[in-house]
């Protein structure tokens, strides 16, 4: 299974033109280049990229920087998703992470060596990892469903790291740990490298496998799956600790340049921002067929949304406001009922779609 | 899930649930540390329940531990702490705690202005005297609290203000505001554009927070290019705002000064570092003032409805040794 579908016979060109407006990455392009365009507009020199103390900087850089985080939970979230399941707990698990990672470098004797630096990372890593094997072993092995299962850390997740940072806020210092979130590798933002990364990593991992297909038959039907011979209960597991995992690093990676440990903000609501970006690259709620190449669209959509607020003057009041209609305009544009009517019809399509849900 | 639920799975999730409830135990064990033995009612003890909002600063944190300090067994107080974690629901509740546990004074500092009148209604039925500490509370119930203690944002807006009016008349400002609808925010943003509001140019929301005060300041970069101020409306969003300043390749606290609030020790290391132009300082330290305050009204004694903390402000001629002095 592939990320773009060809579809029956017809034309060449009629394929081309179908396979662009069928696509559901096509309204968040369109969206997400519009508005930077806009902004472009508004702001000249928004579209500016120049290089300065031999790194890549400009409105477009910082943009791929911030976008770094929400790609890389979206990502766990994405593959939660395909199985039919939903991880409301990462935004939580950023924060436990980067709360036991700073908290290590704060005792260590020497926060700068990178040995202690590289305890630290997988400190916070493993944890995550932990936390994403907690949520796991509800959903998978005690057949909790996702939603509660999940909210269970997403609730005390935020009180661990409390516990972790003897609720007040931890802050070190340590030049190699912030780099991870503020430096440059070949001119280029760390977290930027390492989102991409992951994103290869993760693409290859479902698609040159057969993971990718294991996740979408559980997502569409569970015991059939399981029936068929899929491992469907340790398949299930393995996605919540990739999530778990990749929010820890995203905690740390978000962290990393302020260096403060704040249990209470850091990660806050992130889960949400996560399933909007799953949602804006065309994955729906309810499992199955997931789009992984979405995700790094609707990232960027997110960090746009929120830096145009500041580009276009208006009140910082009005970035919810922005982002929901944002998000009704995409979620219209790309309902099957709208794409339905502007199709032509063909012969053996599938008729009856269900309408796209979105959450919250 | 269409399986047919067999006992085993149901035990299974009995067990999940137990697990459930006691990780939410831990949560809420993690925000009520130290000295929660209230209720025990020794002997002369005035016994306060206090409510912290949570640890969204180490303003937040200094504040927290001088109430602590403060409110100690010796100086003869039985003190019962519970941090709300910013959640308004957690505050309630403790709240109400504190009214079951009939302490003698109720201290507490409102993680928002609104949706406290039923329970501040509960408190007055039950006849304990609260202390507002730091925030203030918007409500229709009447004489809700006897006095509130904490330091005047309308003031240190205007004090900032009129450091700017005087060293940097011709300044395009730009304003970085808190949590939006906090009083802090509110009350700075107020003060700060009562003297100069003419000159501010433009204004964006980083939470009180570095990571987005510094995406915020990004952003402003590129919409204001004129500016060459920034007012932050605490320390740790005018060091997030250093770090996309930097980036940019300008000098903060030259080529955009940096005038802020608070006064915690990197806010004013970074005054020392010349990155800051001017802090006005929110006192966090008044755990001494606010003990004072609840032993009179404890003692049933005439107490000022208000009690302003005494706040300082610094410039850049504050020397590394003040600032290795700071607690906080």
């Amino acid at each position: 299974m592939t990320t773009s579908t060809t579809h029956g016979p017809g034309g060449r060109a009629g394929t081309i033109w179908r396979e662009v407006t069928q696509h559901g990455l096509l309204w968040p392009s369109v969206a997400l280049v519009a508005l930077l365009l806009a902004c472009g507009a508004k702001s000249p020199g928004f579209l500016d990229v120049t290089l300065r103390d031999d790194h890549l900087y400009g409105q477009l850089v910082d943009l791929l920087r911030n976008s770094a985080t929400p790609l890389l939970l979206a990502l766990g979230m994405c593959l939660v998703i395909a199985t039919g399941g939903i991880d409301l707990s990462v935004g939580a698990v950023m924060a436990m992470s980067l709360a036991v990672s700073l908290t290590y470098l704060d005792g260590a004797a020497d926060p700068s060596s990178p040995v202690t630096v590289a305890t630290a990372l997988a400190l916070g890593l493993g944890l995550g990892a932990v936390a994403g094997a907690f949520n796991g072993f509800m959903v998978a092995a005690l057949g909790i469903q996702p939603f509660i299962a999940t909210m269970i850390l997403m609730v005390a997740g935020r009180g661990v790291a409390m516990l972790i940072t003897e609720g007040q806020i931890t802050t070190v210092t340590s030049p190699p740990f912030k780099s991870l979130g503020s430096g440059f590798v070949l001119g280029v933002p760390t977290p930027v490298v390492i989102a991409v990364a992951v994103f290869v990593l993760v693409t290859l991992a479902v698609r040159r496998t057969a993971l990718g297909m294991f996740l979408e038959s559980i997502g569409i039907n569970r015991e059939a799956s399981r029936l068929a011979g899929v491992k469907a209960r340790s398949t299930t597991w393995t996605v919540y600790v990739i999530a778990g995992l990749l929010a820890g690093l995203a905690g740390i990676v978000y962290g990393a340049p302020t260096m403060a440990a704040d249990a209470n903000n850091i990660g806050l609501l992130r889960e949400l921002d996560a399933i909007m970006v799953v949602v804006l690259g065309g994955t729906r709620l309810d499992g199955g067929r997931f789009h992984l190449g979405g995700l790094v669209v609707g990232a960027l959509l997110l960090s746009a949304l929120e830096r145009a607020v500041i580009i276009f003057e208006l009140p910082s009041q009005t970035t919810p406001l922005f982002k929901a209609v944002v998000l009704i305009a995409v979620c219209v544009a790309a309902s099957p009922y709208l794409r339905g009517r502007l199709r032509t019809p063909r012969p053996g399509a599938r008729g009856a779609q269900r309408p796209v849900e979105v959450a919250a | 899930m269409s399986r047919p639920a067999s006992l085993r799975t149901r035990l299974a999730a009995l067990v999940g649930i137990g697990a459930a409830l006691a990780l939410g135990a831990c949560s809420s064990g993690g925000g009520a540390d130290a000295g929660s033995d209230g209720g025990s009612g020794g002997g002369d003890l005035i016994r306060v329940g206090f409510s912290q909002l949570g640890a969204e600063s180490g303003w937040r944190t200094a504040n927290t531990e001088s109430v602590k300090a403060s409110l100690t067994e010796e100086n003869g107080f039985d003190l019962t702490f519970v941090d709300a974690q910013q959640k308004q629901e957690n505050q309630i509740k403790a709240l109400r705690d504190f009214v079951a546990q009939d302490v003698d004074v109720i201290a507490f500092s409102p993680v928002i202005e609104t949706g406290w009148d039923e329970v501040l209604q509960e408190i007055k039925d039950s006849g304990i005297p609260v202390v507002l500490v730091d925030r203030t509370v918007d409500t229709s119930v009447e004489d809700p609290f006897v006095t509130w203690i904490g330091a005047d944002f309308e003031q240190e807006g205007r004090t900032a203000g009129e450091w700017v009016a005087e060293n940097a008349p011709d300044a395009k400002v730009f304003e970085l505001q808190g949590t939006l609808g906090s009083g802090a925010q509110v009350d700075r943003e107020k003060g700060f554009n009562e003297v100069v509001g003419e000159q501010v140019i433009g204004k964006a929301s980083g939470n009180f927070t570095r990571a987005e005060g510094r995406t915020a300041v990004e952003a402003a970069l590129q919409a204001y290019p004129e500016m060459n101020l920034i007012f932050t409306h605490n320390d740790d969003m005018g060091l997030g705002a250093i770090e996309a300043i930097e980036a940019a390749g300008k000098v903060p606290g030259k080529d955009i000064q940096i005038v802020s609030v608070d006064g915690v020790r990197d806010g004013l290391q970074a005054l020392v570092d010349k990155k800051f132009n001017f802090v006005v300082e929110c006192n966090p330290v008044f755990g001494d003032q606010l003990a004072e305050l609840i032993t009179q009204v404890a003692d049933g004694e005439d107490v000022p409805e208000t009690t302003v903390v005494e706040d300082k402000s610094f410039d850049q001629t504050i020397t590394q040794a003040d600032v290795d002095a700071r607690a906080y």
